[in-house]
């Protein structure tokens, strides 16, 4: 058992190492490599899933990482509840996205490299995960930070690519320093970043006022990796990036670490009101403000974007507010719809050459059907409409924001919710129904249906988008992800627990999602209110939204400006120029007069050499003299 | 009488000296040479006659086979230096410096 919970890790690593060194003989397998290594990886996962859900906590330690003495890190891999439904995650949906890939890279130059980075992306994401410590979460964080950069960058010589993998990294930076100073506190407290070690102490060790600060710095990692207001930027620019990336790292798996890391500190986030209050608070301004930046977006991978930002904001609600379960099982479900998403907008740009803009489509159906009915499906997914998986966790998610005192939040969640269902069918409706908007343009572009090997992932994730929800179900009188989940995060108690009916509050949820529907129906494909009306009545707000609350131009202005000023004419032209190479140009300056001093000695006449000699001889006699006198 | 015989060999160790250091013929250089580690041997003999010990004597007899040696090489490395720049004046030879 020992070695089958390492082997799910060893096996992407494989993957990795034999297209990283052979990648050039590799070539066409590259891709089938990969997916198999994902493949005995996700099969590897099973069996320990299940003894998991029998009632079973693995925690195996491997060797001592770092010994040092008083203090020692081990190496080790831990499956509870709430890492099992992590692994069955990642695991699954990374090898669907594999195969997956396997048509959509096809032809690429880069094939191999970019199967080598996505092996070494789900070993980096099964660390983080698995590890039973702080560090070794740290150590997987920053490989799939690291995997992100090099995937997002992947067509290097596109330079948009290239910058938008800088600014993610820089961005990320931010967090990880938040995380850093996080770790750094509770190796401070409890001497020990092991789970088992933390948190069973944590009422003995940490008073509110110290977990509000690790709570605190550890979020603000979650920001940066998970995309939260206003660390949030970097999302939308990562996709730039090949689209099954996007799918997998910027959607599915890489943003919901935070969420993971936020549910599995429970322990001590339970003890700080504050920073439950803070993750919140972010999360649902985050869901309701990137919802309104998808309202105008006309880019569909950016739409789908600014809708992960949101869907992350829902999930931050859910583990801030406590109910930590529906926070993982929204996350769960978020991985299935939204993956899906991604892969159907992958279909679509792979059928239109790379085209990505809404204007260009529509009618699409006709040309792929398949796709066109998967993503009518993952939007009524993540538009909450049962039985469709994304309403129970959502559902879940807001009810126990209501529930745990936080009305303001459900209300924003609704209003989310509203225009999540609106602008996915805004989506739908303009990419696959009504007419061709441009004549003849998929006629010159061989506009068909996708690969095989692309559709048959694409309808996994479609029936787990369906079905995947119905964990959440009430099964004689329990629900079975929530008893699941709360054996390692256990919800929040609150005293004065508000009780609300259960179906009343589905049944608000259904509406908004059926109204968002219905709105973008009589805007796109009725047409009673047209899309440019509706801009041209609020065009201050549409502007504004068009151009994302000019938050990019604001932190250039703002914070990339000034940094460059202070680079350019102190750093570079003061600190570096005057200061560093000026004091290396002295050492330099030293060295070459002492040398010229010895140089002029060596004339190269021989009698001169004898004359130095007889000197030398003259001088030692000399010395010997005095010493024996 | 030992004042007398250092004095000689120390004079001879003196001329060979400034006749290494001064002259600009190699062979001539050689020849300083010689006569800086005769005069060497020359002390040592003075020396072990003196002492009664035996072993200064002998040690001139590996010095006299050194200096033979070394004279050797010295007449082999002439002989090359001048059929490579038909001179045997060292003050042509400083190349070491370039």
């Amino acid at each position: 058992m020992k070695t089958l919970v390492l082997l799910i890790i060893i096996w992407p690593l494989i993957g990795f190492i034999i297209n990283g060194l052979f990648g050039k003989w590799t070539k066409n397998y590259a891709g089938v490599i990969a997916a198999s290594a994902l493949g005995l990886s996700f099969l590897s996962a099973v069996y320990p899933i299940w003894q998991v859900i029998l009632g079973n906590i693995y925690d195996y330690v491997y060797f001592m990482w770092m010994p040092f003495g008083k203090f020692n890190i081990p190496f080790g891999l831990r499956i509870d509840s709430l890492s099992a439904v992590m692994l069955f995650v990642v695991t699954f949906v990374s090898w669907m996205i594999h195969i997956y890939s396997n048509g959509y890279m096809k032809g690429d130059p880069g094939y191999a490299r970019y199967f080598t980075y996505l092996n070494l992306f789900v070993f980096s994401m099964l660390l983080l995960i698995l590890g039973d410590n702080y560090l070794l979460m740290f150590v997987g964080w920053e490989g799939v930070g690291l995997c992100s950069y090099l995937l997002i960058g992947f067509w290097y010589d596109k330079k948009t690519a290239s910058d938008a993998g800088e600014k993610a990294f820089v961005v990320n930076r931010i967090g990880d320093a938040g995380f850093i100073i996080g770790v750094l506190f509770i190796l401070l407290n409890f001497h020990s970043v092991t789970y088992a070690d933390v948190f069973p102490f944590v009422h003995q060790v940490l008073t509110p006022q110290t977990a509000t600060i690790i709570g605190l710095a550890l979020f603000l990692g979650a920001m940066g990796k998970s995309a939260q207001f206003p660390l949030y930027i970097w999302l939308t620019d990562a996709m730039e990036g090949p689209t099954p990336v996007s799918s997998l790292i910027h959607a599915a798996t890489m943003v919901t670490a935070g969420v993971y890391m936020v549910a599995r500190s429970n322990a001590i986030y339970d003890l700080s009101p504050i920073a439950m209050e803070v993750v919140a608070s972010v999360g649902a301004f985050t869901a309701f403000y990137a919802a309104t930046m998808a309202l105008t977006h006309k880019d569909i991978k950016r739409i789908l974007a600014y809708s992960t930002l949101s869907q992350l904001g829902y999930m931050f609600i859910g583990v801030g507010v406590g109910v930590y379960w529906a926070g993982i099982f929204h996350l769960m479900t978020h991985a299935f719809f939204k993956g899906l998403l991604f892969l159907g907008a992958g279909a679509v740009m792979h059928s239109m050459r790379g085209l990505l803009s809404t204007d260009l489509m529509g009618g699409l159906r006709k040309k792929m059907p398949q796709t066109a009915i998967l993503m009518v499906i993952a939007s009524l997914a993540i538009g909450g409409i049962p039985p469709f998986a994304g309403f129970f966790s959502k559902d879940a998610i807001l009810a126990g924001a209501l529930e745990m005192g936080h009305p303001i939040i459900w209300i924003v969640g609704e209003i989310t919710a509203f225009m999540t269902a609106f602008y996915m069918f805004r989506f739908v409706f303009s990419v696959f129904y009504g007419e061709e908007k441009v004549p003849n343009l998929y006629h010159e572009l061989h506009t068909h249906e996708a690969p095989k090997v692309m559709t048959i992932p694409m309808w996994v994730l479609g029936v787990l988008s369906i079905i995947g929800g119905w964990v959440g179900l009430h099964f004689s009188g329990e629900i079975p992800i929530e008893a699941f989940i709360a054996r390692t995060a256990p919800t929040l108690e609150v005293a004065g627990e508000a009780h609300y009916s259960e179906a009343l509050l589905m049944g608000i949820s259904v509406c908004m999602g059926l109204l968002g529907i219905f709105t973008a129906w009589v805007i796109y494909i009725k047409k009673w209110i047209t899309a440019q009306s509706v801009a041209n009545t609020f065009k201050p707000i549409y502007t504004l939204l068009a151009n994302t609350y000019y938050v990019d131009e604001f932190v250039y202005f703002f914070i990339v400006k000034p940094f460059w000023w202070v680079s350019e004419y102190f750093l570079w032209k003061i600190v570096d120029v005057k200061i560093i190479d000026a004091g290396v140009d002295l050492f330099g300056w030293i060295s070459k007069r002492i040398g010229w001093l010895f140089r002029t000695l060596q004339t190269g006449f021989v009698s001169h050499y004898a004359y130095w000699v007889s000197i030398g001889v003259m001088l030692l006699t000399t010395w010997y003299l005095i010493r024996i006198i | 009488m030992l004042a007398a015989y250092m004095f000689v060999s120390v004079l001879l160790f003196a001329i060979g000296a400034t006749g290494a250091m001064i002259r600009r013929n190699f062979l001539i250089v050689l020849m300083s040479l010689e006569l800086m580690i005769n005069g060497a041997g020359m002390a040592l003999i003075v020396m072990s006659y003196y002492i009664g010990n035996i072993s200064g004597q002998v040690m001139f007899l590996f010095v006299a086979a050194v200096a033979a040696s070394e004279t050797a090489v010295g007449l082999a490395i002439v002989a090359m230096m001048y059929k490579n720049k038909k001179s045997v004046d060292i003050n042509d030879f400083t190349t070491l410096r370039k």
